[in-house]
């Protein structure tokens, strides 16, 4: 018996014949920060949706805190706060007025309901506004409030669908000093989805994923030693042949993409002079550096995670146009 | 029903109201919309028409006493009318909050959706009575008399009336998935049920297709007690009140002329049937 905080076990979604969730299976721990990175259109937000009981599943089972989401609903609302990819403020009511609101919905007596407020709009910095209007707040200062909102029922699980999207690169960083410091105040489990890979650094462990699959789930570190030592790119005057013959000669496995050649050393630093002096063909530039997460993508997938976005771009283009009967315009 | 759904009914019902007081946008033309119709309609229409029941003519129409012009006659109706936008837009209102991502945070909260339902039902019906009410502060210009005996006959049935409309609104909502679709509501199901109402023509001499729609239109039965109510504080004597079907004034159902309590029971038992509907097609999630 695991004290785990959330237990995925063959989780599916199943939209006509399209399968945006493919039997998804793992764990969360409690205190961990959980991340789902991939491109959009991956199936993060259809999980978390899952797990948050507003989709029910085709398929599989989850449970939160101990709670199945489907059969324990009102368990598993009050064990959790969420904050949505999408605003989910009344841009019509005060900041106060809009944790009012949430704090009845999810029962707090009064006396302990005006504590919390205060408590989380100290939190988020945000006591000098609790009664503006949200609609004079800027993108940053809503995304705080939402925060807070998620968090002022208490819950053991915080959500975060895609926390940072839209925001300026300081309010980010602000945000992320935010969730950390919940995590050591609260000490709550924070589950997030995000398709900036930098931002899947931040978290303890990362599941990677792809059309409704989890194709790799460890510690980033982990994750980024699977690609191997180092990345090293190079541009070539015949890229084509180039490719077989750096393999022949290196010993390396080459991915060509776009103009450049990509492949993994164990020690960039001395592989690089000793692959100038080797190299037979034309050198044009030669690059090297530490793996990242798209690496890690690219290497599982093939693609990285842009250009998976590119693509899921044109599929929902695509899609638009059939359901508008619209044509694609030169 | 718990104490927890009660206080969540009501947060809703608040956020609703605090909403509209702080959209002055709307209740100015909540204010201006009746006047413009009392005024334009009410002046160009009851000179053409004369008077509806009069008192020392020789017509049909003549009793001893009184007369009832255009503008009292429509008087009622532009409450209705009023009642009525307030509520579509209220019960619709949901759609807005799908889209403004409100809804989903309402949705995922430790909360049974009937609640979120009646919430915000009884949220749209009290904004809706609200309106109604800024009616009754341009009496004069219609030529009716307030009593306060009027006015309080008048809340309850506005209420109900308000209810049973916002609760359309809701379920017609609560499937809707943009805002573009209140277009088409507003088109196709407000505006016909509010013309084809009997609010603003007398049910005299009409065709027999038009007949059987006002007569099937639920819209009717909660502006024929608003009338009733309204020409009853007009001083009209009682045999011309028991009579109002044959003026026009008054709906009847299979020869029989309806009383306010007929009405009543027809608009509640609509209401609840649109509620229920509501409740339960809220329920059934996304």
């Amino acid at each position: 018996m695991t004290a785990a905080m959330i237990v995925v076990d063959g989780l599916t979604k199943r939209f006509g014949d399209f399968t945006a969730v493919d039997h998804v299976s793992f764990e969360v721990h409690p205190g961990e920060i959980f991340a789902f990175l991939g491109p959009n259109g991956a199936g993060k937000t259809t999980t978390i949706s899952m797990l948050v009981t507003l989709l029910r599943p085709t398929e599989g089972r989850a449970l939160l805190a101990g709670h199945d989401v489907v059969r324990e609903q009102a368990a598993v609302r009050r064990a959790i706060g969420i904050v949505f990819q999408e605003p989910s403020l009344d841009d019509r009511l005060t900041a106060t007025e809009n944790l009012e609101f949430h704090a009845v919905l999810y029962h707090l007596p009064p006396a302990e309901r005006r504590r919390r407020i205060r408590e989380v709009l100290e939190m988020v910095k945000l006591s000098d506004r609790a009664d503006d209007l949200v609609e004079r707040f800027s993108g940053g200062m809503k995304r705080r409030l939402e925060i807070a909102r998620g968090l002022l029922h208490t819950p053991r699980v915080l959500f975060l669908d895609e926390p940072t999207i839209g925001l300026d690169p300081q309010t980010r960083r602000h945000m992320w000093e935010y969730i950390f410091g919940l995590r050591e105040r609260e000490g709550i489990t924070i589950f997030m989805t995000t398709h900036y890979m930098e931002e899947a650094e931040f978290a303890d462990r990362v599941a990677i994923m792809d059309h409704g699959h989890i194709v790799a789930l460890d510690t980033p570190e982990a994750l980024k030693r699977q690609v191997g030592g180092d990345v090293i790119t190079v541009r070539t005057a015949n890229m084509d042949q180039d490719a077989t013959l750096i393999e022949q000669q290196f010993g390396v496995r080459v991915q060509r993409y776009k103009d450049e050649l990509r492949f993994e050393v164990e020690d960039g630093e001395t592989f690089i002079p000793r692959f100038v002096r080797e190299f037979p063909g034309t050198l044009h530039t030669i690059s090297l550096r530490r793996p990242t997460l798209d690496d890690v993508f690219l290497k599982l997938t093939g693609r990285t995670i842009r250009d998976a976005e590119l693509d899921q771009k044109d599929v929902q283009r695509n899609r638009l146009r059939t359901r508008f009967g619209m044509r694609p315009h030169r | 029903m718990t104490w927890h759904t009660l206080q969540a009914v009501y947060i809703i019902w608040r956020r609703d109201m605090v909403r509209w007081w702080r959209d002055k946008a709307r209740i100015i033309s909540a204010l201006t919309f009746p006047v413009i119709f009392l005024v334009v309609f009410g002046n160009g229409l009851s000179g053409a028409m004369g008077p509806l029941v009069e008192t020392a003519g020789t017509g049909p129409a003549s009793v001893g006493g009184m007369a009832v012009d255009y503008k009292q006659f429509i008087f009622p109706g532009v409450i209705a009318m009023n009642i009525f936008f307030a509520s579509i837009f209220s019960g619709i209102s949901v759609v807005f909050d799908r889209e403004f991502g409100i809804l989903k945070e309402v949705l995922v909260a430790p909360v049974s959706r009937g609640a979120v339902a009646l919430g915000k039902t009884l949220g749209g019906a009290s904004v809706a009575t609200v309106q109604g009410t800024l009616v009754l502060l341009i009496a004069p210009l219609a030529g009716v008399e307030l009593t306060l005996g009027m006015v309080l006959r008048l809340w309850p049935l506005m209420f109900i009336g308000a209810f049973a409309m916002t609760s359309m609104g809701v379920a017609l909502g609560s499937r809707m998935k943009s805002v573009e679709g209140f277009q088409a509501v507003n088109q196709f199901i407000a505006f016909p049920m509010i013309f084809l109402s009997g609010a603003f023509f007398p049910m005299r001499g009409l065709p027999t297709w038009m007949e059987i729609i006002v007569k099937v239109n639920p819209a009717s039965y909660a502006v024929d007690p608003l009338r009733r109510t309204v020409l009853e504080a007009q001083g009209l004597p009682a045999f011309v009140l028991n009579r109002l079907a044959e003026f026009g004034l008054g709906l009847e159902l299979f020869g029989r002329p309806l009383e306010v309590w007929h009405d009543v029971l027809i608009v509640l038992g609509f209401g609840i049937v649109m509620n229920a509907l509501a409740m339960y097609l809220f329920s059934r999630g996304e």
